[in-house]
């Protein structure tokens, strides 16, 4: 009897957990065609989004007095708006992919070390955790960024900075958590090497964990990267981001609030729709980690 | 509780001693400020003068360590665009950053708590939908988003407030509004989790079941028991408020520690810089202290587990 209702639970979770909500599909939807723009800005924007048109200065977008030829207007120096977004959506994704990633690398290498070694080592990465913690991101890149300069491979590396601290924390705890249980040990008593030990046997036990993470650190970068470089700290011009359109729209914002308005609503439409999915990512996993503790 | 206090002020003072020698390292090594605040066709006798009274000739260890003893003394250098003392530049923006930040910690609190208060206790009803709808929202929408859609529509288009300045109290609204917003979405989620936990607990089924008005039950059990965790999150806020006037200042020309900041960071000056940097870490260290000690008083079990 309990069998058969456990059995009967279980499949009805796995049905619930096959249904992907609405909202989820939507927000999976709006992410997958921002990477399409991404991956397809050149063939995708109708003019180089550099090019000067000084007699078409402050068109407005399409169906609100503009033309069919720029449909999201033009800047104050003419360039075409919808070029300028979908580059800008391309360098604005570029930099939070790598910045994640960089990230992700490194804090779960930190957490696997102060797992592995403990004592001095764990208490001083710990503690740079904490520092880094407690003190606002934008603020200590803000004061990095402008005496470093503003090359784009240093910018990234400094968004990378983002954020390590959640990785090796996650990390460390799961891999100290890993390590008393049999399977390590089993491995070790094998004579595996502890970097296999840990690429091998431990990360992919952890790795859904830190996934999730990524998720969330994901919108969180792109707001900073914007937020930096909408005070004209981050992506210096000719490269453009969905930040900067914003920090020079801002100029405009009385005349021509199109300038302003397209990359704003992109942000927030990607903040939120990746909320969304490390919502949904973390419910799933919840159920299925809570499937596997019963 | 000694241990508890002597630990939470070691931790406190090596943030501090990181903060100070980030900025240093991070600062000091990366350009030459003698080149960046003199124009570039300075005579190579006005560079090395201008190097020897900063002391910037010395090496890396001995400017970091003489760094070190000043500001530990309290003396913070001076700025290097006008020459005046750093404490001064930057103790007159403090109070016009706190203008703006307070009141936008009380909208936090004050929309905050009860939104995730209300959306808990009416949970997956319609009115807790939509109460975290426009959580989400609140803090999807980056600040600079925000600002500029209030500006759009209560300045250009209505034209009720102005769009920046700090000339009187009318000139706040739309930055406190906007750095409010945020922080109060995310208190009104942690909240809703919170008082949900405390929901499941068996004295809240205790005391319900023996007879206890639900509104009682809500104030005198629920209510308290939720407080604990949330005070927590209001530390982080005060990060976040920090982060967030950068910003927001920034939107609407508002001259505090955020304006202050960005300027000294497009003009290298290093010493302001330097001195925002500390300002703000002591900042963080005082709030994380403080919900430290308001956590042993909401929950005298935190204050005794640490002692064993």
């Amino acid at each position: 009897m309990s069998a058969l209702t456990m059995s009967l639970a279980s499949r009805a979770s796995r049905r619930k957990r096959l249904r992907i909500p609405l909202l989820l599909k939507i927000a999976f939807a709006w992410v997958a065609l921002l990477a399409i723009v991404a991956l397809f800005a050149n063939e995708l924007a109708p003019f180089d989004y550099m090019a000067i048109d000084l007699r078409n200065r402050l068109a407005p977008p399409l169906g609100f007095g503009g033309s069919a030829d720029h449909i999201l207007g033009t800047d104050e120096l003419g360039r075409d708006m919808a070029s300028r977004l979908i580059y800008s959506i391309r360098m604005s994704i570029v930099i939070a992919f790598g910045a994640t990633m960089i990230g992700a690398f490194f804090g779960t290498i930190l957490g696997c070390l102060a797992a592995h070694f403990r004592g001095v080592i764990e208490a001083v990465i710990l503690t740079l955790a904490d520092f880094q913690a407690a003190m606002p991101f934008l603020i200590l890149a803000l004061s990095v960024l402008a005496f470093v300069g503003n090359s784009l491979t240093i910018f990234i590396l400094l968004l990378g900075l983002h954020g390590w601290e959640r990785y090796t924390r996650i990390a460390r705890g799961l891999a100290i958590a890993a390590t008393g249980q049999g399977y390590a040990g089993a491995v070790r008593q094998l004579g595996a090497h502890p970097v296999r030990v840990y690429t091998h046997h431990i990360l992919p036990n952890i790795a859904s964990t830190l996934i999730v993470s990524m998720t969330i650190a994901f919108p969180e970068i792109m707001l900073v990267e914007s937020g930096l470089s909408f005070l004209g700290l981050g992506v210096q011009p000719p490269a453009t981001s969905l930040g900067s359109m914003i920090g020079y729209g801002r100029d405009y914002l009385a005349r021509a609030p199109w300038i302003l308005m397209a990359p704003a609503l992109v942000i927030s439409l990607t903040a939120l729709a990746v909320s969304i999915i490390g919502d949904g990512l973390r419910d799933h996993l919840d159920r299925s980690t809570g499937s596997h503790a019963s | 509780m000694l241990i508890f206090a002597l630990s939470r002020l070691l931790r406190a003072f090596i943030t501090i001693a990181l903060v100070v020698s980030f900025a240093f390292v991070a600062l000091r090594l990366s350009g030459d400020p003698a080149l960046e605040i003199l124009s570039s066709d300075a005579t190579p006798d006005a560079i090395a003068a201008f190097r020897s009274a900063w002391g910037l000739d010395d090496s890396i260890g001995v400017q970091f360590l003489r760094y070190a003893q000043a500001v530990f003394a309290g003396e913070l250098g001076h700025s290097m665009r006008d020459g005046r003392d750093v404490l001064t530049v930057v103790a007159e923006r403090i109070p016009v950053t706190l203008a703006i930040t307070l009141p936008a910690l009380m909208i936090n609190i004050v929309i905050g708590i009860p939104a995730g208060v209300v959306a808990a206790l009416n949970r997956n009803t319609p009115l807790d939908r939509i109460l975290m709808a426009g959580a989400v929202a609140g803090f999807t929408v980056p600040s600079y988003v925000l600002g500029f859609g209030l500006v759009l529509i209560f300045s250009v288009w209505l034209g009720w407030l102005p769009s920046g300045g700090s000339q009187s109290w009318i000139n706040a609204v739309l930055p406190v509004f906007t750095l409010g917003v945020g922080g109060a979405a995310i208190l009104a989620r942690y909240t809703r989790s919170a008082v949900l936990e405390v929901l499941t607990q068996s004295y809240v089924r205790t005391a319900s079941a023996k007879g206890v008005p639900w509104r009682h039950v809500v104030e005198r059990h629920v209510l308290p028991n939720a407080a604990i965790p949330t005070v927590t999150i209001i530390g982080l806020m005060v990060g976040h408020l920090v982060a967030g006037a950068v910003i927001v200042e920034s939107i609407f020309s508002w001259p505090g520690i955020g304006r202050l900041l960005v300027g000294s960071v497009v003009s290298r000056d290093l010493a302001v810089v330097q001195g925002i940097l500390l300002l703000v870490a002591l900042t963080m260290v005082i709030a994380n202290m403080a919900v430290d000690l308001l956590y042993g008083m909401l929950d005298p079990r935190t204050l005794s587990r640490r002692h064993k």
